[in-house]
């Protein structure tokens, strides 16, 4: 990483349609997740194994509740609130209360370390309990690396409707995270 | 999955945001009040004398303060949704209780001592307490449902500033039925009304707005 980038200006990019910027950024986030994460898991004595489905629950997160992002502020600390908060919950649900501290290690959001990106071994579970259309929607997208449009003439759907199936497949699977079924 | 497959999806979802905060806010209140205006004209209807009430400076200082209590919880509603709230909202509370204040000064300065009570107790609190929490419950209900998209750093917070809003909202539709324009008045049932609708919102909110 040679350069900071503004994540900021990288959101205010993808909130003006810019998918190139927020692919660049949720990938940015991505990797200071898992330094986060990871020093989280290791602090609570857990095993390092959550770590992906951590990092891929708060992406979706923050990518379902981006409109709570002021634009007047600096994007940081809106990222590390919702972290904070997903890493909590991701604890508490193992039942571990004690208080976790990510705030000393927030100076690695902008020089992310460079860490191995594992697979989360409970999004596939949780992928596999979507209803049908909305599983393969989300595997044509995904893991086929297809458009919204292929995925659509595929399945005989206009891409409209893919696309609010799709919308509607993240909040599912977000859903799945938060009540613990990882 | 791998991360870096979900992020596809995540950018296919579009990061062009839906609508601002505040947008959404104001749109679930326009929409509750409406059901509330509905209420309003079949229970409650306006005053009579309404036209000549505008003339009368106690009217037009209530609706002064129940718009800024209404701006104000617009403010605090939008704060609390979010994980890290900016401390701006508090200027608003800070205005309406420096218009309270005044209202209150300016009553007891014009009043005679003897009337106070009369003023304070007015002609009917009972409605009031009623009235006010049935004509939020549309508004909070519509400010609930809004703010499950959100990510409040206190559910439980969020909640009860979505209670203030909507009995804010409450308050500037049942004003225009009620009789009583004493800031006296006013100034103690309108916040008594408010109350179970805080409440409310504070118990709803801890149960439906987690995330």
């Amino acid at each position: 990483m040679s350069e900071p980038e503004d994540l900021s200006a990288l959101m205010r990019a993808a909130r003006k349609g810019d998918d190139e910027a927020y692919r660049r950024l949720l990938l940015l986030v991505a990797s200071w997740l898992r330094a986060v994460a990871s020093r989280g898991l290791a602090a609570a004595g857990r095993p390092n194994a959550d770590c992906e489905d951590i990092v891929q629950e708060t992406l979706l997160a923050m990518h379902l509740k981006r409109d709570t992002w002021d634009e007047t502020q600096p994007l940081q600390p809106w990222l590390r609130a919702i972290a904070r908060h997903k890493l909590v919950d991701h604890l508490r649900r193992r039942g571990f209360t004690d208080h976790v501290d990510i705030d000393d290690h927030t100076d690695t959001l902008a020089a992310p370390v460079a860490g191995e990106e594992g697979s989360a071994l409970d999004a596939r579970q949780m992928l596999a309990s979507l209803p049908e259309r909305q599983r393969r929607i989300v595997e044509g997208i995904s893991m086929e690396g297809q458009s919204a449009r292929d995925v659509g003439a595929r399945m005989g759907m206009s891409e409209g409707a893919v696309r609010v199936t799709l919308h509607r497949a993240l909040r599912s699977l977000a859903d799945a995270y938060r009540k613990g079924r990882t | 999955m791998k991360t870096e497959q979900l992020v596809t999806s995540l950018v296919a979802d579009r990061a062009r945001s839906t609508a601002p905060l505040g947008r959404s806010v104001s749109l679930a209140v326009a929409t509750g009040a409406l059901v509330s205006l509905l209420i309003f004209a079949i229970e409650f209807g306006p005053r009579v004398d309404l036209a000549e009430a505008f003339a009368t400076w106690r009217f037009d200082l209530k609706l002064v303060l129940v718009l800024a209590a209404l701006m104000a919880a617009s403010g605090a509603c939008v704060a609390m949704a979010r994980p890290v709230a900016t401390g701006r909202w508090r200027w608003g509370v800070l205005s309406v209780a420096a218009i309270a204040a005044a209202a209150l000064g300016a009553e007891l300065v014009v009043l005679p001592a003897r009337t106070w009570q009369a003023s304070l107790v007015g002609s009917n609190a009972l409605m009031c307490l009623i009235a006010i929490p049935l004509l939020a419950l549309a508004p909070l209900a519509a400010l609930l449902l809004v703010l499950r998209r959100t990510a409040p750093a206190s559910p439980a917070l969020a909640g009860a500033a979505a209670g203030a809003l909507a009995a804010a909202a409450a308050a500037a539709i049942y004003a225009f039925h009620c009789f009583d324009d004493s800031p006296l008045f006013v100034l103690t049932w309108y916040p008594l009304a408010a109350i179970p609708v805080i409440v409310s919102g504070a118990l709803f909110g801890h149960r439906l707005l987690r995330w």
